[in-house]
């Protein structure tokens, strides 16, 4: 029945342990919802066919210009519908407590957002980006708060929202029934990149999530993770792979991970950052007038101070991944720009690249 | 004595002297509102930071605003003396306690200007521009900016009720009002007592509570 | 009766009664040629008409920003333009579909029209005023459009802070253009509430006001308290921009959800202003057609000024998931409720008119039943998104774009095409043609239906709004709903076509084509200048369906 409801009405998979209760009241509601109007519809179409003007001219005794239903039914009509509504909503603030009070002992996370990616912090010194880790099996609470405009936090598998506020603490929890991949959405609009603010929770087991927060290697859970539900467009190529040793590959996923290549693109088309293409060794001009020469002394002080030497004629707006990234990733990253050095696409560089004359 | 034309959609002129005083005062509760919306913001952000705020209050110059209260109500009271003299059809007495009133708000817009004179000098400046040293806290910016955006919509109400004061004078003057036509008259000065009554409201909001 | 013999009557009427026949004044299109006739004119009705114009355009306007947003959401990614101009697109759809169409559309138009007949009063209490208030209303239509033109805004039309403080689209002009559109609304809401209290005609009193009229005026009453709180929230973001005072700015000990409180204070409660017009011609469409007095009176009237009263707070509901308290999200959600209950004793009262009449079946009542429909489930999901741990999953998702559609365009544009159906006779003195408004009717419901349960099941899903592109699981839902669009904007186009040849070719109505009791249609078919030749003494009530159809409402001969 819950499963039939459930993709009736295109509900996505009740994968917290709130979203089976939460999804029983919705369908109470929708149902008496559609009961009710389809009742109204239908005495509303009884009437206009039962007393249409041709028939009740040819049955004068049935016009009666004073008739009015009972009192008791006026009353009965809108005290029963008083009750439904009393119901669904005590239900659904006992709901919204149990949502927004987080059990004691949850996982605390803090997650930041800004546009368009979401950080998160985890006890510890680890630290992600657009993918969240969290066990399965034990509550997580997430602490929002937001660096630039308000966005919000949105798992559909888990049924929760928060909106991410500037300048506020925020909180939210859910508690994973299963080890599993879930879309995070935003769901606050904050300009160009909204729709593509996406992110992933990854739910562990408890076992691997301990490993991967004690430095465990990235990749070994992610290996055990079963196929992807859905077709995230974030996604270059597949996640669930066998560990590569090539420092290129790593550096690729690395760079998918961290959500590098959501502003970089590595073919050469235009995008929020600088493409990857052909960069490596190229000059660069700076916003500050001068060029430097990319190489892998500053590809990594881009990385972890973009602001240091910011790349002319594009927005500041790189976050500085310092603390965030460990230096095998750096390294693994680097390989992988470099690998792209000859790749051609590279539109024309800006004029002012000439005047700082040859490399 | 003048003699008005009828609207000839209303009956006669006392309904139609009715539908005026009722617009006048639905649109003065309007005008209520828009500052009450400032107020709700003021409410909320002291609730915020009420310590910022009463420093931040402790800091304006309460002479000039008592000063302030003071000249205003003046200009209400002779305001509505004035209504009285166009009552009794003293229209030259009326002209006169306008321009008297006149002044008074003109008095009351120059002192205001001083005191913002005084706080361009410390360096108070609305958001952003804010750059006082000794008084620092966001709330206190805050408390600066909500005084700026009430004092300044409450001069604009102020700069407004001047100019209609200054065409109540003009007719009272050339004897375009008198005991029988006096409704416009009367809505002109209610329009000064709007001004009055928002300042009353001002006043202790922004000078007085700063315990 | 034709219009010639009908003047042949009244001269010789006259000539009964009087030495010399006094010419029988000319109707109110006629009263006056040329252009500055129009444009300079207080009469209410010609003002109504001009409204109308503009507003009908604007709604076409919207119509067309709706369906190129719809066309680019047929694939998950770019099918026709890019992020920036889609997040300009739905701007403009919502800003011109909210402020300049639906806030003023049924007051304006309509209201402008019958309400000062239905009063029994010549014109509104300050027609130069009107006038007025269709010139601001042009200005700051002009001022949006052009602003939304040129800079283009890409705030959606909620213009939540910091990220309308922060973005590069010119949002200052389009902010002081709704401010000025907002302006207009007022001077109108001003108007409507004293004329509604000092022009009513001799007999008139309170509880014989055409419901209608009470629903103008619970209208006014909302927009004359709501208006200013918007007006000066806007104006903030807008001095922000300017001055960067950071009021709502976290940077500066700000707020941004403070904004959302002041936005929805007013925004909640204009939600009102859009529905309760709808529902006052709904009162006026079930009684005349069932030739029956509503069931009841007292309960229409009066859940209209609770509606205007509980709509005030409510507004919360907005925040359920913006760091709100347990303890206001249960008042909120509580008080919410409330005007679903209004609401829904005006839907029961109108079904219950029906028992036992005469009911006509024709277009403005094959609205209305459109409109029990939409509106009942519309506002039934209303109290769903309002119920608090449901609204955690619905908020800002593609179910709550629905509710609102099915509410502002479900009830407030069956309503106002009901209305342009059934007053059509009186504003022009013709009849449009049956068989093809009733086609065009069915086709704005399937259309209608077509285009937003799709989006129920889409927020159900998990689909954000405002979204320019999305996860591919979303897209055959969407491609439904941007078919159902498509039909319903041709089935309006046709609805436009249809009426606009009724007025050219359509037959012509007598004063009283549908055989209503209301005042309005106790004027000449189509009405002169000051509507009444003798200003008329109401001897009864608007709905007293059972007094004989002889007795006349209007007595000519009083005074």
């Amino acid at each position: 029945m819950n499963e039939l409801l459930r993709r009736l009405l295109f509900l996505p998979p009740q994968a917290s342990t709130l979203a089976r209760d939460i999804d029983g009241l919705h369908y109470f509601v929708i149902i008496s919802t559609m009961l009710g109007a389809l009742l109204v519809t239908v005495v509303g179409g009884w009437f206009l066919i039962r007393y249409r003007r041709a028939y009740v001219d040819a049955h004068p005794d049935e016009y009666d210009v004073q008739a009015r239903p009972p009192l008791w039914m006026k009353i009965a009509a809108v005290g029963s519908l008083f009750l439904l509504f009393v119901i669904w909503w005590s239900i659904g603030i006992r709901q919204y407590l149990e949502l927004r009070v987080a059990p004691e002992g949850a996982l605390e996370i803090y997650v930041t957002a800004k546009q368009w990616m979401w950080k998160f912090a985890y006890p510890g010194a680890a630290r992600t980006i657009s993918v969240l880790y969290v066990p399965a099996g034990r509550p997580v609470k997430l602490i929002l708060t937001s660096r630039d405009v308000i966005h919000s936090f949105y798992v559909p598998d888990f049924r929760i929202k928060q909106d991410a506020i500037p300048g506020r603490y925020t909180t939210e929890w859910f508690e994973a029934r299963s080890p599993g991949v879930y879309e995070v959405l935003c769901t606050e609009y904050c300009g160009t990149g909204h729709s593509m603010m996406r992110g992933r929770v990854v739910a562990l087991d408890p076992g691997d999530f301990d490993r991967w927060l004690g430095g465990a290697d990235l990749e070994t859970p992610l290996a055990e993770l079963p196929p992807q539900q859905y077709d995230p467009p974030w996604v270059v190529g597949q996640t669930a792979r066998a560990p590569e040793v090539d420092p290129v590959v790593i550096g690729e996923r690395v760079a998918e991970t961290q959500g590098c290549v959501r502003c970089h693109s590595i073919d050469g088309t235009p995008h929020i950052g600088p493409t990857w293409a052909g960069l490596w060794g190229s000059v660069v001009p700076l916003a500050s007038g001068d060029t430097v020469i990319a190489d892998g002394a500053y590809l990594t002080e881009s990385i972890m101070d973009p602001m240091a030497k910011l790349h002319r004629g594009f927005p500041p707006l790189m976050p500085s991944y310092l603390g965030k990234i460990r230096p095998a990733e750096v390294a693994a990253i680097l390989a992988f720009i470099q690998s792209l050095r000859d790749v051609e696409a590279q539109p024309a560089p800006p004029p002012a690249t000439r005047d700082g004359g040859a490399p | 004595m003048s003699t008005r034309r009828l609207a000839e959609q209303f009956e006669d002129l006392a309904k139609q002297d009715h539908a005026a005083r009722l617009a006048m005062w639905i649109f003065l509760a309007s005008e209520i509102l828009l500052f009450a919306a400032l107020f709700a913001l003021y409410t909320s952000y002291r609730a915020m930071y009420p310590d910022e705020f009463a420093r931040a209050a402790a800091h304006n110059n309460l002479a000039i605003g008592t000063i302030n209260t003071f000249i205003l109500i003046t200009s209400s009271a002779t305001v509505a003396l004035a209504l009285w003299a166009v009552r009794g059809g003293l229209q030259r007495l009326a002209g006169w306690l306008l321009i008297f009133s006149i002044g008074c708000g003109l008095l009351f817009l120059v002192l205001k200007g001083v005191e913002y004179g005084q706080h361009f000098r410390a360096g108070i400046y609305p958001g952003a521009g804010y750059r006082s040293a000794e008084l620092t806290g966001q709330g206190v910016v805050l408390f600066f900016t909500l005084y700026f955006l009430i004092t300044g919509l409450h001069a604009f109400h102020v700069v407004v009720g001047l100019a209609v004061l200054c065409w109540m004078t003009a007719g009272s003057l050339r004897g375009r009002f008198g005991p029988d036509e006096h409704v416009r008259f009367e809505l002109g000065t209610l329009y000064w007592h709007l001004v009055d009554i928002v300042w009353i409201f001002v006043w202790p909001l922004l000078y007085l509570l700063h315990r | 009766m034709t219009e010639q013999s009908r003047h042949r009557e009244d001269i010789e009427a006259g000539d009964l009664f009087a030495d010399v026949p006094p010419p029988p004044p000319p109707d109110y299109l006629r009263d006056g040629r040329g252009i500055r006739s129009w444009l300079l004119t207080t009469d209410h009705k010609r003002i109504a008409l001009m409204f109308y114009a503009v507003i009908v355009a604007m709604l076409a306007l919207g119509g067309i920003f709706a369906l190129l947003l719809r066309t680019e959401l047929l694939t998950p990614d770019q099918t026709i333009m890019t992020a920036p101009v889609y997040n300009r697109m739905f701007t403009l759809h919502g800003v011109t579909m909210v402020f300049l169409f639906m806030i003023p559309s049924i007051p304006a138009t309509f209201g402008n029209f019958v309400l000062p007949i239905m009063l029994g009063a010549k014109d509104l209490a300050f027609p130069r005023l009107n006038l007025a208030s269709f010139y601001v209303y042009l200005l700051g239509t002009g001022v949006t459009l052009a602003a939304m033109v040129w800079g283009g805004v890409d705030t959606g039309w909620t213009f939540y802070p910091p990220y309308s403080t922060s973005t590069e689209s010119s949002v200052f002009p389009v902010v002081v253009g709704i401010f000025i559109v907002g302006v207009s609304s007022m001077m109108t809401a001003i108007n409507f509430i004293v004329t509604t209290h000092t022009l009513r005609a001799k007999g008139m009193n309170w509880f014989r006001l055409p419901l209608f009229v009470w629903a103008m005026y619970a209208t006014s009453v909302i927009i004359l308290l709501a208006t200013p709180v918007i007006g000066l929230s806007l104006g903030l973001v807008g001095a922000d921009r300017l001055y960067h005072f950071g009021i709502f700015d976290a940077r500066f000990g700000g707020d941004p959800v403070l904004f959302q409180h002041l936005f929805w204070f007013y925004s909640h409660p204009a939600v009102y202003i859009m529905i309760l017009p709808a529902m006052g011609v709904i009162s006026e469409l079930v009684s005349t057609f069932s030739r029956k007095p509503p069931s009841s009176y007292d309960a229409i009237a009066m859940s209209s000024l609770g509606i205007a009263f509980v709509g005030f707070f409510g507004w919360g509901h907005h925040m359920f998931v913006a760091g709100m308290s347990e303890l206001d999200a249960g008042i909120f959600g509580g008080l919410s409720m409330f005007v679903a209950i209004f609401s829904a004793i005006k839907v029961f009262t109108w079904t219950a008119t029906l028992y036992r009449g005469r009911v006509a079946f024709n277009t403005p009542m094959l609205y209305f039943f459109w409109f029990l429909f939409l509106f009942t489930f519309g506002g039934m999901t209303g109290v769903a998104v309002a119920t608090q741990s449901l609204d955690v999953h619905w908020h800002d998702t593609y179910f709550v774009v629905a509710h609102f559609h099915f509410i502002m365009v479900g009830g407030t544009i069956t309503a106002f095409l009901g209305a342009a159906h059934y007053w059509f006779p009186k504003m022009f003195g013709r009849l449009y043609s049956e068989r093809m408004g009733l086609l065009t009717s069915v086709s704005v419901f399937f259309g209608f239906l077509f285009t937003f349960v799709p989006q129920f099941l889409l927020g159900n899903a998990g689909m954000p709004r405002r979204y320019y592109s999305y996860p591919a699981r979303f897209q055959w839902l969407n491609v439904v709903s941007t078919g159902g669009a498509y039909l319903l904007a041709g089935a309006l186009l046709l609805t436009l076509i249809n009426l606009l040849c009724a007025l050219k070719w359509g037959r012509r109505a007598g004063p009283n084509p549908w055989g209503s009791h209301g005042y309005e249609w106790m004027t000449r078919a189509i009405p002169i200048k000051h509507n009444f030749e003798t200003p008329p003494v109401i001897t009864r009530g608007p709905y007293d369906y059972h007094l004989p159809e002889e007795m006349p409402h209007v007595d000519p001969q009083a005074r």
